[in-house]
């Protein structure tokens, strides 16, 4: 099952290594990860989505809490929380009703064109990571040439829980 | 003849103090660090140029090797309980710290290793004696810091210093680059991190009652002693649980001491090579109320057959301990001691005294233990120049308040079943790590840190020779130990691998030719002394316990001795070969079985 897990650090040099580093040295398999700034200085959030069964990732949420540099883990459950991942792709046009149907197809996902070139066209994807799976799916009889994913960052509903 | 002129220590002025090297000394003092083990080199001689003014205050040992040092300082740690410093020059210097501190790390032993590191201008160009020591130490220290700038050095050190004693302790690495150690700091500019640290949890009420109602319902209850009782100072809390229970308990290889063990409750040490009557109370309990132990490999074996038909109480001050090998029926997260009193308090207003006395169970247990006690009475009597005859013979010469360091391997587990000790902080061995050649520098850093008593080294010819070097460091800083080398000429516990698993295919495990162990002595100008026959050694001990310095004992035990009992790796415990009492089975009858069970 994939879990979202919330850990606040320092921003410390390093914190990355660390939190990924640990995730790798005891066999846990990151899938997405994402780093950013936050609210309150001196402090930044990394969000890492991974694949791994209840216990498991009881342990990782542990492991990690143990970091000096760790000042909170916590699990951001898909009811309690928003989840949104930003994917751009590049998709491949060849004639202008493909066009078409692929600027309609991304009007009906609420998708933004980014960039048009006379062979491409760039798409801004955000959502939760099933609906940009979806949409690629959608996509892929046209042509993917290229896509990039930012990974997964979210936040829960109600005011931060300290782990 | 010109004799050259050494330079004498001075004074320090206010403005040296502002240096990055006298903050470091500075701050070390105020921290209450008057020893450091290390030796010096390219990026870390600022440092030692401070050192040197400090004379009197502090005393720097200078080993032979890094990893000398850093078990110095692990031995220094284990039986002072103040973190151990070790101090080393950048790349290869550092990189010699790296297994002690693994070891530390296993071992949750509190030690700082400060290194120097090249200029901050050169890093990362792969300078000369550069090496990433913030990458190779990250997956084994507790934290590691790389100091940046020179306002942050005394911080840096007093939180090195909280984080390698607090909560689970552990070892600490910092790089200190050399140019850091010679700016001058700002004027009264020592920042503060803007974070605080982790706080200790604390046990929690509901858990503490739950645990003690287990206890009461319990009819077959078994205590196990692990480091986290020794580390917590927790020994007399873990007594009073045990006598109020009226239950037996028995130690972890690293709980050694934590309870006296010619007390008529102890077992003595379990797992692996323990106590046969250990083991086999662990197989017959049906509650194991476990402090400060992380149920390691070599405790549990197969985890599920292990954890068949009991319950568990773990207490540990760290919670990634609970549920990691085991599942826990009720944990307490906390220190030892604080949960320990809490929960013998809560023991007693359940009324344990009135409800339960365990006659039953302990009895069987006594009576296992008795007759496993009376082979090993046996043993003394009948066996050759062995090491169990040797090891007993010297558990019988020493105080209660001696300490006994060993190396890995064979003679660790031979101690570790027959040196009967009754205090905390008398027993230093490589736990987790099983670190060859940790005993005799542990040693060394035990004496120094306790000179009022004798340390004995029981060690191996493979362990000793591993570190042997530093005999120099006792017969230059005139640190008397005694290091009793269990000499089979082999690396024996692996040999006795081969000869149980592999069909005695002896590979690379055969010392063809070692060295005289009395003569290496002598050319260190220390006394040696060889044992070759049984009558010997006694004399040999008495002579090397009571003179003033480091005498080495070389006793030539018969080579192909096993030890006994044995838990083949990953098996039930019930599958321990080689006793006397309970398990006698040998490793064809579990082969036998295994395979009449379909198993492989």
């Amino acid at each position: 099952m994939r879990h979202t897990i919330c850990i606040l650090v320092n921003d410390a040099p390093g914190v990355m290594t660390r939190v990924a580093g640990l995730f790798a040295r005891r066999g846990y398999n990151i899938d997405t990860i994402t780093v950013g700034k936050t609210n309150s200085r001196g402090a930044s959030k990394i969000i890492i989505t991974a694949i791994g069964d209840d216990k498991t990732m009881e342990q990782v949420e542990k492991q990690v809490g143990k970091l000096i540099d760790v000042i909170s883990v916590f699990e951001l459950k898909p009811d309690d929380s928003v989840i949104r991942e930003l994917c751009l792709a590049k998709i491949s046009i060849n004639g202008r009703k493909r066009k078409e149907d692929i600027i309609k197809y991304a009007n009906v996902y609420k998708n933004k064109i980014v960039d048009i070139t006379p062979k491409t066209i760039t798409l801004e994807i955000m959502g939760e990571p099933q609906k940009i799976d979806t949409f690629l799916e959608l996509m892929s009889p046209f042509g993917i040439l290229d896509v990039s994913r930012t990974g997964v960052t979210g936040i829960s509903r109600e005011s931060p829980k300290k782990s | 003849m010109v004799t050259p002129v050494m330079q004498q220590s001075r004074k320090i002025t206010s403005k040296d103090r502002a240096i990055g090297k006298y903050v470091m000394t500075e701050t070390l003092v105020k921290l209450g660090v008057n020893t450091l083990f290390g030796i010096t080199g390219g990026a870390i001689i600022p440092f030692y140029d401070a050192v040197f003014d400090y004379k009197g205050r502090i005393r720097n040992i200078l080993m032979r090797h890094e990893q000398g040092a850093v078990h110095a300082a692990e031995g220094y740690a284990r039986v002072t309980g103040k973190p151990g410093i070790c101090i080393s020059t950048s790349g290869p210097g550092a990189c010699n710290l790296v297994t002690g501190i693994a070891d530390a790390y296993m071992d949750s032993t509190p030690i700082i290793a400060i290194s120097g590191q090249v200029p901050t201008f050169l890093i990362g160009n792969d300078a000369f004696q550069e090496t990433d020591m913030i990458g190779v130490t990250m997956p084994i220290t507790k934290h590691n810091f790389q100091i940046r700038h020179v306002d942050d050095i005394a911080e840096t050190l007093t939180r090195a210093y909280k984080i390698s004693t607090e909560g689970r302790p552990g070892p600490v690495y910092i790089d200190v680059p050399k140019d850091i150690q010679t700016k001058t700091a700002s004027k009264n500019s020592a920042r503060k991190f803007a974070y605080s640290l982790h706080p200790v949890p604390q046990p929690g009420r509901q858990q503490v009652l739950d645990a003690a109602e287990l206890i009461m319902e319990a009819e077959r209850p078994l205590i196990i002693s692990g480091g986290g009782v020794i580390i917590s100072n927790a020994s007399h809390q873990v007594r009073q649980l045990a006598e109020t229970v009226n239950c037996p308990i028995a130690t972890t290889l690293m709980g050694k001491g934590a309870f006296p063990e010619t007390h008529p409750l102890s077992l003595g040490v379990l797992g692996m090579h323990g106590e046969e009557h250990a083991n086999y109370a662990v197989i017959n309990s049906d509650l194991l109320i476990a402090v400060g132990c992380r149920f390691s490999d070599r405790i549990t074996g197969d985890t599920k057959s292990f954890q068949e038909g009991k319950k568990i109480i773990h207490i540990d001050i760290d919670p990634a301990e609970i549920g990691k090998n085991v599942e826990a029926e009720v944990a307490i997260t906390g220190d030892a001691k604080q949960c320990l009193v809490q929960l013998v308090k809560a023991v007693r207003n359940a009324g344990a005294k009135r409800h339960h006395k365990h006659s039953e169970w302990n009895r069987r247990i006594k009576d296992v233990k008795a007759i496993v006690e009376s082979h090993h009475e046996r043993d003394i009597k009948t066996e050759g120049l062995t090491q169990i005859f040797s090891i007993q013979t010297i558990s019988r010469m020493i105080k209660p308040k001696d300490i006994v360091a060993t190396g890995v391997g064979q003679h660790q587990m031979f101690a570790q079943l027959y040196m009967s000790r009754t205090l905390p902080r008398t027993w230093i061995s490589s736990g987790g790590a099983g670190t060859m050649g940790f005993g005799f520098p542990a040693a060394i850093g035990a004496k120094v840190g306790r000179p009022s008593v004798e340390v004995i080294d029981i060690d191996g010819d493979g362990s000793f020779q591993m570190t042997s070097q530093e005999l120099a460091v006792c017969k230059e800083e005139n640190i008397k130990v005694i290091p009793v080398i269990m000499n089979n000429q082999y690396l024996g516990m692996v040999r006795q691998w081969l000869e149980t698993f592999n069909n005695k295919r002896y590979s690379t495990v055969h010392f063809t030719d070692n060295p005289s162990f009395e003569k290496m002595a002598e050319a260190y100008r220390l006394p040696g002394i060889t044992v070759t026959r049984k009558s010997e050694l006694a004399e040999a001990f008495r002579t090397a316990y009571k003179s003033g310095e480091t005498t080495v004992i070389d006793v030539m035990v018969e080579k192909e001795k096993n030890i006994w009992p044995m838990l083949p790796a990953g098996g039930s415990l019930k599958e321990i070969i080689g006793g006397n009492v309970i398990f006698k089975q040998t490793w064809q009858d579990i082969l036998k079985s295994r395979s009449a069970r379909g198993l492989k």
